[in-house]
């Protein structure tokens, strides 16, 4: 495990620098992302010009929802957003290449071409956070679960990521099967889940586990009854659900791995 | 140094047939294949395409898992033993480059010193007798992408021998290759296997190869071994050829019985 982080800093490093000899470029890409994702709380602002409150939370309360979501899904994106790449790496050979290294593949995959230009989505994210918490005034009681739920989140957002990695092992041309959950659950968790129908949120909490991301720690933070009256310990589920589905994404990894055909030559 | 025992690999096809049908069908890259390799070998791998060549690599490196049959590479099993056995052999794909694509080649260097693991100072007198022989020095600097054919090959090559592996495999080192980098990677590899007594295995077409630097030669036809022994018995199984292309048509054409 230290083993494959030192891998993963060091590879990281060195794309890192290979960037930096286009510091224009790196900045701009920066820049770029920082605004674009900017325009989900213009979205969010917008509904809250024609209304006080939305699926029973206040302005404050749904901004708290989305920094959470926000953070954990672009530190996964840019930790192991290109695990779903796989296909493209097998495809072109370069797996083959990972695979002869004296290091996991699995990690030389997520650090492939390691931007750190993709920062700039954390950083909106942060700052969404920041402005909901100067609003919210939670007391440290229930305050320590933030940096524990960003946490649970990133390692679901990176278990989904690797088991559609692992699914392409088998389904070459189905990398868009994982994005629906990966930047489907991103958006799905900007908003409460409350504005959703009651079958999708027990299907994301008992099924798919995206309601930990930021959903049911969330509901503990801002002391909010639940509108689904599930049970309340299922707020301090986070890590169990993270945990299960990283395991289980590691097994389907690995069980990918072992059915590699790689291409012809 | 290399043990193949009764290897088969065997690959599933399935052929769509409307929205729901389908068909498989079984095909035996290799069959039954084995063979040894005695450490300071050097072995030339002949086939004809899609014979096996590249499948049988992919197994001795642990890319591909074998169906049946055993290997063992360095003492390991390759597909198990994967990484570990990373750091003991040396891996060379003609067709494409381990290195990273944008990278400057140096950099590719250090990131395998940090890799391998291998030592400083070992690392830094290794790269420079590396880079004399190979004449690497006037294109350290170039991200890979953007050398010549003849560039990357050397690079690759010297990438793959940075952690001093004693086993080192090549697929088709010399493919594409204008005639004056083809003597310099084949003056290389000869002298590698000579001063050092590293094991070399290459798959290749060209028979100069073979010719210039293959005590022995393994002949691979549907997946089976059709061949093993010198370049003088390789030439005696035709008699009255005198060249080695014209013996090899024959044993890539002659129908095998069945």
């Amino acid at each position: 495990m230290l083993n494959m982080a030192r891998t993963y800093v060091l590879l990281a490093a060195t794309w890192t620098r290979a960037a930096a000899q286009y510091p224009l470029s790196m900045a701009m890409l920066t820049l770029g992302s920082f605004i674009l994702t900017g325009l989900d709380v213009a979205a969010i602002a917008v509904i809250f010009a024609h209304t006080t409150a939305l699926g029973g939370f206040s302005l404050p309360e749904v901004m708290f929802l989305y920094g959470t979501s926000g953070m954990s899904f672009a530190l996964a994106d840019l930790l192991f957003g290109n695990i779903d790449r796989l296909t493209l790496h097998v495809k072109a050979g370069t797996f083959d290449a990972m695979l002869i290294r004296p290091a996991s593949p699995f990690v030389q995959m997520a650090v492939h071409r390691f931007s750190f230009q993709r920062i700039g989505r954390t950083l909106q994210a942060a700052a969404v956070l920041a402005i909901a918490l100067t609003q919210l005034s939670v007391p440290w009681q229930r305050a320590w679960m933030i940096p524990l739920m960003v946490v649970c989140g990133i390692v679901l957002f990176a278990a989904i990521w690797t088991l559609g990695g692992a699914a392409q092992f088998l389904l070459v041309d189905a990398p868009e099967v994982a994005n629906a959950f990966t930047y489907g659950g991103g958006t799905l968790t900007q908003y409460p889940l409350s504005v959703y129908g009651g079958d999708l949120v027990r299907a994301v909490t008992f099924i798919v586990p995206l309601a930990f991301v930021n959903w049911q720690p969330g509901l503990f933070v801002l002391d909010h009854p639940d509108p689904f009256g599930l049970p309340y310990w299922l707020r301090f589920m986070s890590p169990v659900a993270a945990l299960s589905l990283a395991c289980a994404a590691g097994l389907a990894w690995r069980a990918g791995l072992r059915r590699y055909r790689s291409t012809g030559s | 140094m290399i043990e193949v025992d009764g290897v088969g690999r065997s690959f599933t096809l399935r052929h769509r047939r409307g929205l729901l049908r389908g068909e498989t069908r079984v095909v035996h890259a290799v069959r039954d294949l084995s063979f040894r390799v005695a450490p300071g070998e050097f072995v030339g791998y002949l086939g004809p395409n899609g014979a096996g060549k590249s499948t049988t690599i992919k197994m001795l490196t642990g890319i591909l898992a074998p169906t049946t049959g055993r290997i063992e590479v360095a003492g390991l099993d390759p597909s198990r033993r994967r990484t570990t056995l990373a750091r003991r052999i040396g891996v060379v794909f003609g067709q494409r480059t381990t290195l990273w694509w944008d990278l400057p080649l140096k950099d590719s260097f250090t990131l395998i010193r940090h890799l391998y693991k291998v030592d400083r100072e070992v690392f830094r007198k290794r790269l420079a007798e590396l880079c004399d022989v190979l004449d690497l020095g006037g294109f350290l600097d170039k991200p890979v992408r953007q050398l010549s054919l003849g560039q990357r090959m050397r690079g690759d090559i010297a990438a793959a021998l940075l952690h001093d592996p004693a086993v080192l495999v090549l697929d088709e080192p010399t493919i594409g290759l204008d005639v004056v980098s083809k003597s310099a990677v084949r003056d290389f590899l000869r002298d590698l296997n000579a001063e050092r007594g590293t094991t070399v295995l290459l798959t290749t077409h060209d028979l100069g190869d073979i010719e210039r630097l293959c005590r022995r030669v393994m002949l691979i036809d549907h997946g089976t071994l059709a061949f093993d022994g010198t370049v003088e018995e390789l030439m005696a199984t035709v008699p009255g050829e005198t060249s080695i292309e014209d013996v090899v048509t024959r044993l890539y054409t002659r129908r095998l019985p069945l």
